[in-house]
């Protein structure tokens, strides 16, 4: 117990849905809540949205938005309960679990500024609720601008109202494709055809037995029809078994190769076509945002997410996880395991009528992700696009063929030994982006050792952080529950 | 009462304010709420950047603050996300390239 009050203190990180729903359940068991998110609004990924009020948003930008009610309640109810503190632009940058529990390093203010403020977080527990980023599986020219992930024509389409092109390709495996598209067509792009990697077989695997079971998860499938109707209203075609084998242009993408897959993902030789585009939005799924649960200590699965148990509890006594951490599940299962996560953190009460509603809705989520890996899920043939130069660590510009080499050389697939050598994986995004080709590439389990920094800051930033001097570091001898008065804290209308 | 600290604050109005910014000196001009990406990519910009090994451009790409290909210089400041900052007026926004000892110049 962190307060004079004697209430215990829950930190949640992240405020996409998982968050929300944590944060506010947390409250209602009777915790101090201190919900942060990187971005200067919540909602996460799934519900970015223009940073203005959220009543003027007008309905091109409500038409791109699912469930958009889902997450105006859980919003307004963490912005006007008295005991969620919810902090905006607050980058996490460090998390250590000390003996009396974790702590939390947060850099607030614009990203990447100088003189942010630092804030230190002393909590009881906290809800990792970190959410996933796009893999895409790397190609030739997959580094020329005009190339994004489909997250990042998704974000720009909502969040900016900007498309990422005009004459758009969207690319890769996963039902996410299709809301990509059709939000590109919402603002005005034409998106010339949407390429699914899984062939037809995969899809009817993962998709089609027992789809009683999948009605269960409503919700989801409804959103798959609304998606699949917008397509056919733009005439946008939807061809499975083909992929982007490589991009081209000089200082900007221009056109793309695209051939046809067998079962395995290899490219079938004689079916390439080129397409002309000016944007190439490509993705594989997604992978989860570990870096905050790995430093705290807690197990990872196999299958790299974070291990919960059927309250969301991780093996840190002191930390819960929820949302696409443990598990790509989608929005639905995100709201449940984030409400169990919040109210089993802040002590409440597992056998109450809400609790049991909530187990229930995350089984009935479960199928869902079992189903997308069935349908979706990468193989291997995939490597059979890249050719020896195509560039694979995308920050310190690591090919195909020099990681090769390097395993031929030190003859080691050990992913460590291969990126101190190779360098990939050892730039600016700490591997966030490469690690998982990488890994396949050597054949390797993936390889994704404990990091201390959760974020890449600047040396100035930690030297500011970690200087007597600054006004919110916790020590030993602040009292407890001192930790986050913030001097300048203002309300936003 | 709940406490909400929102740094870059909302925008307000019913339609967002136009922001100018300087890119290598020239106004390019978005609307308030944009990312320095969004209004660089509306300006029809797509690289802003040069890499430091084999000197090749690069924009946006994740687009979520997670693989830091679209740094740029803001108001001197080298390294800064253009996918997450958004942008202000008068913003003075540089491509970036740095040098590294050995690479090729």
């Amino acid at each position: 117990m962190s307060t004079a009050a004697g209430r215990r203190h829950v930190a949640v990180v992240g405020a996409g849905p998982a968050g929300l729903a944590a944060a506010r359940a947390a409250a209602e068991a009777g915790a101090r809540v201190t919900l942060l998110d990187a971005a200067d609004q919540t909602g996460g990924q799934y519900w970015r949205h223009p940073a203005e009020p959220l009543d003027h948003l007008g309905p091109d930008d409500l038409s791109v938005q699912h469930g958009w009610r889902t997450y105006r309640a859980p919003d307004d109810a963490v912005r006007s309960h008295p005991s969620i503190d919810l902090v905006t632009g607050a980058q996490v940058w460090a998390a250590e679990q000390h003996d009396d529990g974790p702590r939390l390093h947060v850099l607030v203010g614009p990203p990447d500024d100088l003189d942010r403020d630092a804030l230190t977080l002393a909590p009881d527990a906290v809800v990792v609720a970190t959410g996933a980023h796009d893999r895409t599986l790397p190609f030739p020219g997959w580094d020329l601008p005009g190339v994004t992930t489909a997250g990042a024509a998704q974000a720009l389409a909502k969040g900016d109202r900007v498309a990422v092109g005009g004459r758009v390709v969207v690319a890769g495996s996963g039902p996410f494709l299709l809301p990509v598209a059709a939000t590109l067509a919402t603002r005005g792009t034409s998106v010339v055809e949407v390429l699914e990697a899984s062939g037809a077989r995969a899809l009817a695997r993962g998709w089609l037995p027992s789809p009683w079971r999948v009605t269960r998860s409503a919700g989801k499938l409804i959103e798959l029809a609304g998606y699949a109707s917008t397509q056919l209203r733009h005439r946008i075609p939807y061809r499975v078994g083909s992929a982007v084998v490589a991009a081209h242009g000089t200082t900007r993408v221009e056109a793309v190769t695209v051939a046809r897959l067998d079962g395995g993902w290899t490219p079938v030789r004689g079916t390439e076509r080129t397409v002309e585009a000016d944007a190439v939005c490509v993705s594989h799924g997604f992978t989860p945002r570990l870096e905050v649960a790995i430093a705290l200590g807690t197990r990872i699965t196999p299958a790299r997410f974070v291990a919960v148990d059927d309250r969301q509890r991780t093996s840190n006594a002191h930390v819960w996880a929820a949302g696409e951490t443990t598990g790509i599940g989608g929005v639905d299962a995100a709201l449940a395991e984030g409400w169990l996560a919040g109210h089993d953190a802040a002590g409440g009460d597992p056998d109450t009528a809400d609790a049991r509603r909530a187990v229930h809705r995350r089984q009935a989520t479960r199928e869902i992700a079992a189903r997308l890996a069935r349908a979706h899920g990468i193989r291997p043939g995939w490597v059979g696009w890249l050719s020896d130069d195509t560039i694979v660590c995308r920050c310190e510009e690591v090919t195909a063929g020099r990681l090769r080499e390097t395993v031929a050389l030190t003859a080691s697939t050990d992913p460590v030994s291969v990126k101190l050598t190779s360098r990939a994986g050892l730039g600016i995004c700490q591997g966030r982006m490469c690690s998982p080709a990488v890994s396949s590439l050597l054949g390797a389990p993936d390889a994704l050792e404990a990091r201390p920094v959760v974020t890449p800051v600047r040396l100035g930033d930690l030297a500011r952080a970690g200087s007597p001097t600054t006004k919110r570091t916790t020590s030993h001898g602040t009292r407890p529950g001192d930790e986050h008065s913030t001097p300048e804290r203002k309300d936003t209308p | 009462m709940s406490v909400v600290r929102n740094p870059a604050g909302h925008f307000g109005g019913d339609r967002p304010d136009p922001v100018t910014i300087s890119v290598d000196g020239v106004p390019v001009t978005g609307r308030a709420g944009q990312t320095i990406a969004a209004v660089l990519l509306a300006a029809g910009e797509t690289s802003w950047r040069t890499t430091s090994f084999g000197e090749a451009p690069r924009g946006l790409f994740c687009g979520i603050g997670v693989c830091f290909d679209c740094v740029v210089e803001v108001n001197g400041l080298a390294d800064v996300r253009a996918c997450l900052r958004r942008a202000h007026d008068g913003d003075v926004v540089v491509r970036q390239q740095i040098r590294l000892p050995g690479a090729t110049s």
